[in-house]
């Protein structure tokens, strides 16, 4: 393939076009590999390379989004590669950066979550079954995309898995908690989704006012979901007014 | 003191060179369509190439301005034109007090940049003016332009003196090299995706022998295409991970998306190709119904090409040193 390059530690960087260029770290939801594309975005985002625009990390790559600055270290997809190549190999494998904790409030249920009945028994689960699964700890934030502050949250307990429905809806309720494939997402605003909705949080996900950002939830993050009720979902969305 | 909006055309949004560092929080590039044009309208007006202008789509606005300003207009040809006076495109324009500003007949292109000497006067949101309509972000309350708006100047320009400026401006020579000009090509360069040999050899051959047409529900978020169907060999399961400006897309549908300004972030589409940056602003200027065709290039002469524009802008630049200079001299100051 044109612009691949490997180095002994199976470092894969590829070119995106031209001014894109993209490491990949394995082919599978994972969370050393999660864990592998935010320590090396960091470490990028820290470096400060000449020419370099934008980090953004995903599952298992971190894309590199970069502009020619016609000057003495104009970043070309060959020199860029090199001094990325330089930079990861001094990250140790298994760092892992310091994450936040953070509670996510959800009413599950109910108007808030239309598809729990429907979860349990596809997973031969009882709703509170569900409830119980989603609420356990080891949740992490992959990545965010989608829609501004939208995050991607996983991996959920093996039981608890469904696949994305079969006709997406046109408009979901901001603040719907909504899972497929052991994942969970949650949608900051109106928009269209086909995965299932288990409940909502009244927090607001995204917010251009927020310091010091204006995403809830940032990659990295772990992730408790905490069982409310709805007087307490009313009692949090006011406050959040 | 400020500019009217009498008539808002049909979309017209405040643009600069996108929002950028916080894609890894979702939050969508935006910025103008054609960055060439933009870059361009701000240099012939005295600005740096990073402030917002207006980007206006197929059928313009009418706007007064109720002072003096100097402006100038570069991309698509939608007859520009004061009172009844045409109004050339890529030339700085002195107007006095009260002008107005309006559009005609689209001669050529999708999208012309209007930019003014001291730029508009916009709130920055999370370091960029660009309007994002979708999350009613940026530019001018985060949506397109309507009747009755009336969008401040960041700079005052002296009433006096307006038409020897008007001559001094007109007096500089300003020379664009092809590379910085409105391209005159038929084919848009592509560069191989990571999924290139996925696809099928008839689909391979496909994407760069035959023709696609703009599907009508193509925008800035992205083009669709319509021609033959591209699929991959094997169907298979992406992970999501980061787009590009210019990633040409594939659903399992087989009509490919060119991802455009206001790109999601993230995707977990196969990808083709992508569009070479320096051919961007070409596809920018297309319509729907528009037919294109798609050119591979090597990685390398892409980033030659690329590189080229980059230094050409960075040339015209010092060159209008002296026009930054002229209109520094008629900046009203405060008393």
């Amino acid at each position: 393939m044109p612009g691949m390059q490997k180095d002994a530690q199976q470092l894969v960087i590829e070119d995106q076009g031209d001014r894109t260029l993209i490491i990949r770290f394995g082919d599978q939801i994972d969370p050393e590999i999660g864990q592998r594309c935010l320590s090396v975005a960091e470490a990028l985002r820290q470096a400060d390379l000449p020419g370099v625009i934008d980090i953004v990390p995903s599952y298992t790559a971190v894309a590199i989004q970069y502009r020619p600055t016609g000057l003495a270290d104009n970043p070309t997809f060959a020199s860029l590669s090199e001094s990325i190549r330089r930079l990861v190999q001094q990250i140790p494998a298994n760092s892992v950066m310091a994450a936040r904790e953070v509670e996510i409030p959800v009413c599950y249920g109910g108007a808030h979550g239309p598809d729990l009945e429907e979860v349990a028994r596809h997973c031969g689960l009882t709703p509170q079954q569900v409830i119980d699964l989603h609420t356990a700890p080891g949740n992490m934030v992959y990545m965010l995309g989608f829609a501004p502050g939208h995050p991607y949250i996983g991996l959920l307990d093996a039981r608890l898995s469904v696949p994305r429905r079969d006709v997406p809806r046109t408009a979901v309720a901001p603040g719907s908690v909504a899972t497929a494939n052991r994942q969970t997402s949650i949608y900051p605003n109106v928009l269209p989704g086909g995965w299932s909705i288990l409940g909502a949080t009244p927090l607001k996900l995204f917010d251009v006012n927020r310091q010091p950002s204006p995403a809830l939830l940032q990659p990295g993050d772990r992730v408790r979901f905490v069982a409310i009720t709805e007087t307490e979902f009313d009692r949090l969305r006011e406050a959040q007014a | 003191m400020s500019v009217h909006v009498i008539k808002p055309g049909m979309l017209t949004t405040f643009q600069d060179l996108g929002r950028i560092g916080y894609q890894h929080l979702g939050v969508p590039v935006a910025g103008a369509m054609d960055a060439r044009a933009h870059r361009l309208a701000n240099l012939l007006a005295g600005n740096s190439e990073d402030m917002a202008t207006m980007e206006i789509t197929m059928s313009g606005p009418t706007l007064r301005f109720d002072q003096p300003a100097c402006i100038a207009i570069c991309g698509a040809d939608l007859s520009p034109h004061v009172r009844n006076k045409p109004i050339p495109l890529n030339r700085p324009i002195v107007l006095k007090a009260g002008s107005e500003l309006s559009f005609g007949e689209r001669r050529y292109g999708a999208r012309c940049y209007l930019a003014v000497f001291g730029g508009f006067a916009l709130a920055s949101v999370l370091g960029s003016a660009s309007t994002y309509v979708r999350s009613g972000m940026g530019g001018w309350h985060g949506r397109a332009l309507r009747k009755g708006d009336q969008i401040g100047l960041n700079i005052n320009m002296m009433s006096s003196g307006l038409t020897a400026l008007s001559r001094k401006l007109w007096d500089i020579e300003v020379y664009l090299p092809a590379s910085l000009s409105s391209s005159p090509r038929q084919t848009v360069r592509i560069i191989k995706g990571a999924q290139w040999k996925e696809f099928s050899p008839e689909s391979c051959a496909a994407m760069i022998t035959q023709p696609f047409r703009i599907s009508p529900d193509s925008e800035r978020m992205g083009y669709r295409l319509q021609g033959p169907a591209i699929t991959l060999s094997e169907p298979r399961q992406m992970i999501s991970e980061a787009t590009s400006f210019g990633t040409i897309q594939v659903p399992s549908g087989g009509q490919p998306i060119v991802l455009m300004a206001d790109r999601q972030t993230t995707g977990g589409y196969p990808k083709i190709a992508h569009v070479a940056a320096v051919d961007l602003p070409l596809l920018a200027q297309m319509l729907p119904g528009d037919t294109v065709r798609f050119e591979p290039i090597s990685l390398d002469h892409a980033q030659e090409l690329d590189v080229k524009r980059e230094l050409a802008f960075h040339a015209l630049a010092g060159h209008l040193s002296a026009l930054r200079q002229i209109l520094a001299s008629h900046i009203k100051r405060a008393a």
